[in-house]
Formats: structure tokens, C-alpha cells, sequence
């Protein structure tokens, strides 16, 4: 069950900030969510083993080569704001 | 009064010396211009695929076997989230609950006793990229963000609880360090942060066996730091305890300049991860076949190639140690005494002498001016009585300067030992002549008259006179 409470710790986790309003409704639709999700705890898992994955494949490597980087202003080119050749981020605390 | 125990368990990062990073083909070289050593993968744009180097995978199972870990048959990469931009994806790439390997030791050596110190894990990550501050970092409003380090494979080795000192966490931290070293898959530079070391802390009293609630102290940015840190935040726990309070669970910072510790964030929101297997990156199923491959390629390592100086060249324990501490100094030693196989008195220069001059001129034991065939030439000559032991200092400390071999100087100099008995007995006979009294003193059975005689022998030959020969024509005449 999913409280008020946790949904303030996801949205701080996440960096959101939520009126009263949205912490409402998202408290009521993650739980609507949980619930949905909980038709699984019906299945017989006893012998299935961990899924870690959901593709038939491993071992899937690249050798130790150096390509091509991208130009700068295009490693820059989404940013909102730069300085020099720096993304600007807020200072997190 | 209640005595206290110290527990440390220490959390080490080294960087591996692959030529591109862990999950794409960007260059792990260090420096360059800011954002210059990245691409889409690196900069966690949407819709890239990240794909393991290999090399990563093999040298993390290279340290592992060194470090005596048993590597996992089923390994697999997890995202640890977290929302802060040293990272442009929000989360970063490691290994959770099936790290690469697990349950290693290493041992070390306290105060003579051996202790072996258990590893928990080693598992492969990204390292994250780099924040720089604009002025004053408490008052600018902005970071800003190079990511060139963004993706450079880690692997991060977490000991278990078992170091009971901060001189254990040293010396543990340095046999780690070593270890590494030997394998050759990272440089292990404290300064320039392909070593890194976090610790967690608690006391507890003596003989307690549940643990205290701990710390984690990190920014200890060298060995000394590390011992310095460890021994302030011991004593501040004690103290706290002793005067009644408790100690908060918390990350702590240590101030090298103010030598302290100061508490960073709480430990709730920052350890809260939230890691989930990594989607786009499939499992790894290890081949025993190339587990054993890696190990049979595995080097001599400090423990056995310690053990065998004792054991073949008869040299002390502590010799061995010193000696071995780097593959270098080893090899060094080793080359040396191919070509003089007096063991003890190759280590005996390699140990003094040698590591005197390089200390004092930040010359590592590779470049050093003195190749270990010539210290070997250099030994030769005092034994032949060409040159004598203290002459051979100067020569020493002149081939240091120089590169020159021993001969060659010894011949420039015209340093070669007088051992012509009629010159050193003309010599000892005047000085016999000249100081009556310390030859009366001498007959009267003072040893020490001697050594006085004999230095003034050398001192008019300049050093050159045999000093054997010089003891000897002294005898026959006193
Ligand atoms: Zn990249």
C-alpha cells in the first residue's frame, strides 16, 4: 500500500515538487498500479528460475578499441547553458 | 574504564588500464579538454546501447584471482539511480547483487603478526564524471560538468569488517595496492585518483562482539590521509561515547588542512538506490576455461615472490618485503643479482643507498640512472678490491648523477684502491710516528685508538688505501 508518505520520498528522490493536489492523485493511481501488477502474485513461481533478463542472449562483449568522440559543440549542443566547454548545471548540495 | 576496539572495513576504487571505457569506444586517456573524450553512449543520450568491453571483464577476473576471490559463474550489471549530475544518465552502471566475484582475503603484516583480511566483493562500474566550481564553491550558484571520466571502467574491492586499526587499514590498503600493481590493470595513483579510498568506522567496547553503529568517512585523497582519518574519527567516537551520546550512522568528509572529520549528508536519501538489472546490457555466463587462462597468466605475486627470497637468496623477512613491495624494485633487485649473487649486499644498496637517492629525486625505480647490471659491476669492483667500500659510495652517488658505469669513473677519478703494501706501510709509519699518544693507548688497550690511526691512514691516502691491509700492517706493528 503506497501512503502519502512514500510518494513524497519517490518525488524527492526524483527531484519533483508536488502540490497536494498530485501527491493525491498519484497516490491513488500508484496504487491502482500496484494492484493491477498484483495478478502476478498469483502465478506458481516455485521452480522458475531468476530472470535477470528477458533476451535468450549473453556474453554479448566489444573489444578494447578507441573510436570516435564527437565534436564538443555537438557533446554541447543540447545543453541549456554552457560555460566554456562545461555543461552549467544548479549546484546540488 | 571500558577499552575500546576499532573496526574498519575499507571500500577501495581502482581505475583499470583499458585504452576505451566500460560500455563504449571513447578514449579513457587522462586530461584533454573538457568534454572532448565522449560520445552518445558516454553522455547517456536516448536511444544509445551501451556494450561491455571485454577487457574490463578480464582484468576485473585478473585482480579478483590475485586478490584469491572466487569469480561468479553468472554476473550481471545493475543501475544504481541516483539524481545527481556527475552523471548524465541519472543512474550509473554497476554490479549489485551478482558482483564478478566474492569471498577473497588478502594478507597482511602488523607488528609481526600475519592477519588475514577478508574481501567481501569486487564488481565492475563507471566511474562518473567530474564537477568543477566557478569562485567560491559554497557560494556559486552553478557546477559545471566534464565528462571525459564519465565511464572509465572501476572496479571496487569492499573488504570485510576485519581491520582492527588504522595501522591495519594502512598496511591493508597498501598490500592491496601492491597486489593490484602486480596484475597490471590499474596504475593505483592515489594523487591523481585512479586509487580511491572510502572507510567505514565504529567502536565497540573491548571484547564486544555486535558492532557499533558505523561512519563512513570519505575524500581521504592519500596513505597518510587515510591513517590520519581513521585515528581522528577512533578517538572521536570514543569520545562521544564516553561522554554519554551516540554515534549517528552518516558519511563524513575528511578535512585534510583542518585535520577532522565533518558530516556530509544523511545516509537515508543518499543510500537509496533503487538498483534494478540493466535493461539494455545482457547477462555474463563466465567460462571456467577462461578463468583459468587469466589465472595461469597471473604474475609471481608479493606473497610468493616474498616467500622465495627468504627461502632462495636467505634474505630476512623484512628484506623480502621491502623488496617485493613493487614488481619493479623486485625485478630490479633480481637483475642485479644475476649479475653479483651476494644477495644481502645487492638488497642491503638496493634498500639503502638506492632507494635513498631515488627518494630524494622523484626518479621511480624504471628510470632509474643506475641500471641494476651496473650496481651489479659497481659490487663486483669492491669485492676484487679495486675500490673500497667507501670509495664505492662516491662512485655510487657519481654513476647516480651520471649514468656512467662504475669502471669508467673509478678510472676518471683515479679512485682505485692502493693495495701496494710497501705505499701503505710507508704511510702507516709515519702516522704511528706523529701520534705517540694513540698509539700508547692503543698497547694500553683502548680498541678505539686504532680506528683512529687507521682513519688517518685513509685520510692521507684519501680514501684509497685498503683498509684491510691497513688494519693488518697496524697489527703486525703495534
Ligand atoms: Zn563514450
Amino acid at each position: 500500500m503506497i501512503t502519502e508518505k512514500d510518494v513524497d520520498h519517490v518525488a524527492l528522490l526524483a527531484r519533483l515538487e508536488l502540490t497536494g493536489e498530485d501527491k493525491e492523485m498519484f497516490t491513488r493511481q500508484l496504487n491502482d498500479i500496484l494492484e493491477h501488477f498484483q495478478s502476478l502474485q498469483r502465478l506458481d513461481t516455485e521452480k522458475v528460475q531468476p530472470t535477470a533478463h528477458v533476451l535468450p542472449l549473453k556474453n554479448i562483449y566489444r573489444e578494447d578499441r578507441v573510436g570516435e568522440h564527437i565534436p564538443r559543440d555537438d557533446a554541447l549542443a543540447n545543453c541549456p547553458d554552457r560555460v566554456d566547454n562545461y555543461f552549467k548545471v544548479p549546484k546540488i548540495v | 574504564m571500558t577499552q575500546y576496539e576499532t573496526v574498519i572495513g575499507l571500500e577501495v576504487h581502482a581505475e583499470l588500464k583499458t585504452r576505451s571505457k566500460i560500455f563504449c569506444d571513447s578514449t579513457t586517456e587522462f586530461g584533454g579538454d573538457p568534454n572532448t573524450h565522449v560520445c552518445p553512449v558516454c553522455l547517456g543520450l536516448p536511444g544509445v546501447l551501451p556494450v561491455v568491453n571485454k577487457t574490463v571483464v578480464e582484468y576485473a577476473i585478473r585482480a579478483a584471482l590475485a586478490l584469491n576471490c572466487r569469480v561468479a559463474s553468472f554476473s550481471k550489471f545493475d543501475r544504481k539511480n541516483y539524481y545527481y549530475p556527475d552523471m548524465p544518465k541519472n543512474y550509473q552502471i554497476s554490479q549489485y547483487d551478482l558482483p564478478i566475484a566474492e569471498h577473497g582475503y588478502l594478507n597482511i603484516e602488523v607488528k609481526g603478526e600475519v592477519r588475514k583480511i577478508g574481501i567481501t566483493r569486487l564488481h565492475m562500474e563507471e566511474d562518473t564524471g567530474k564537477l568543477v566550481h566557478q569562485g567560491n564553491i559554497t557560494t556559486t550558484p552553478f557546477s559545471l560538468v566534464d565528462y571525459n571520466r564519465a565511464g572509465v571502467p572501476l572496479i571496487e574491492i569492499v573488504s570485510d569488517p576485519d581491520m582492527r586499526s588504522p595501522e591495519e587499514a594502512y598496511e591493508y590498503l597498501n598490500k592491496l595496492k601492491a597486489i593490484i600493481l602486480y596484475t597490471g590493470v590499474s596504475d593505483c595513483k592515489m594523487e591523481e585518483g585512479s586509487l580511491r579510498c572510502d572507510a567505514n568506522i565504529s567502536v565497540r567496547p573491548a571484547g564486544s562482539q555486535e558492532f557499533g553503529t558505523k561512519t563512513e568517512i570519505k575524500n581521504m585523497n592519500s596513505f597518510k590521509a587515510l591513517q590520519k582519518a581513521l585515528t581522528y574519527e577512533a578517538e572521536r567516537q570514543i569520545k562521544v561515547l564516553k561522554e554519554g551520546g551516540r554515534i549517528i550512522q552518516e558519511t563524513r568528509t575528511w578535512d585534510d588542512e583542518q585535520g577532522i572529520t565533518l558530516p556530509m549528508r544523511s545516509k537515508e536519501y543518499a543510500h537509496d538506490y533503487r538498483y534494478l538489472p540493466d535493461p539494455d546490457l545482457v547477462s555474463m555466463v563466465i567460462d571456467r576455461e577462461w578463468v583459468e587462462e587469466i589465472k595461469r597468466s597471473l604474475p609471481e605475486l608479493p606473497d610468493d615472490r616474498k616467500e622465495r627470497y627468504v627461502r632462495e637468496y636467505g634474505l630476512p623477512v623484512y628484506d623480502a618485503m621491502v623488496l617485493t613491495n613493487t614488481r619493479e624494485l623486485a625485478d630490479y633487485f633480481e637483475d642485479c643479482v644475476a649479475v653479483y649473487p651476494n644477495a644481502k649486499t645487492v638488497s642491503n644498496w638496493v634498500m639503502g643507498d638506492l632507494s635513498r637517492l631515488l627518494n630524494a629525486s622523484v626518479v621511480g625505480i624504471i628510470n632509474c640512472p643506475i641500471k641494476p647490471e651496473q650496481l651489479g659491476a659497481l659490487l663486483q669492483l669492491i669485492e676484487k678490491g679495486t675500490i673500497s667500500g667507501k670509495i664505492a659510495k662516491t662512485v655510487f652517488e657519481e654513476m647516480f648523477a651520471t649514468g656512467k658505469a662504475a669502471e669508467t669513473i673509478v678510472k676518471e677519478k683515479g679512485l682505485v684502491q692502493i693495495s701496494d703494501e710497501g705505499a701503505i706501510t710507508a704511510i702507516v709509519e709515519e702516522v704511528i710516528a706523529k701520534n705517540q699518544k694513540s698509539v700508547d693507548d692503543y698497547r694500553a688497550g683502548k680498541e678505539r685508538a686504532l680506528s683512529f690511526l687507521v682513519g688517518q691512514v685513509m685520510k692521507a691516502s684519501k680514501g684509497k688505501a685498503n683498509p684491510e691491509l691497513v688494519n693488518r700492517l697496524f697489527k703486525e706493528r703495534l
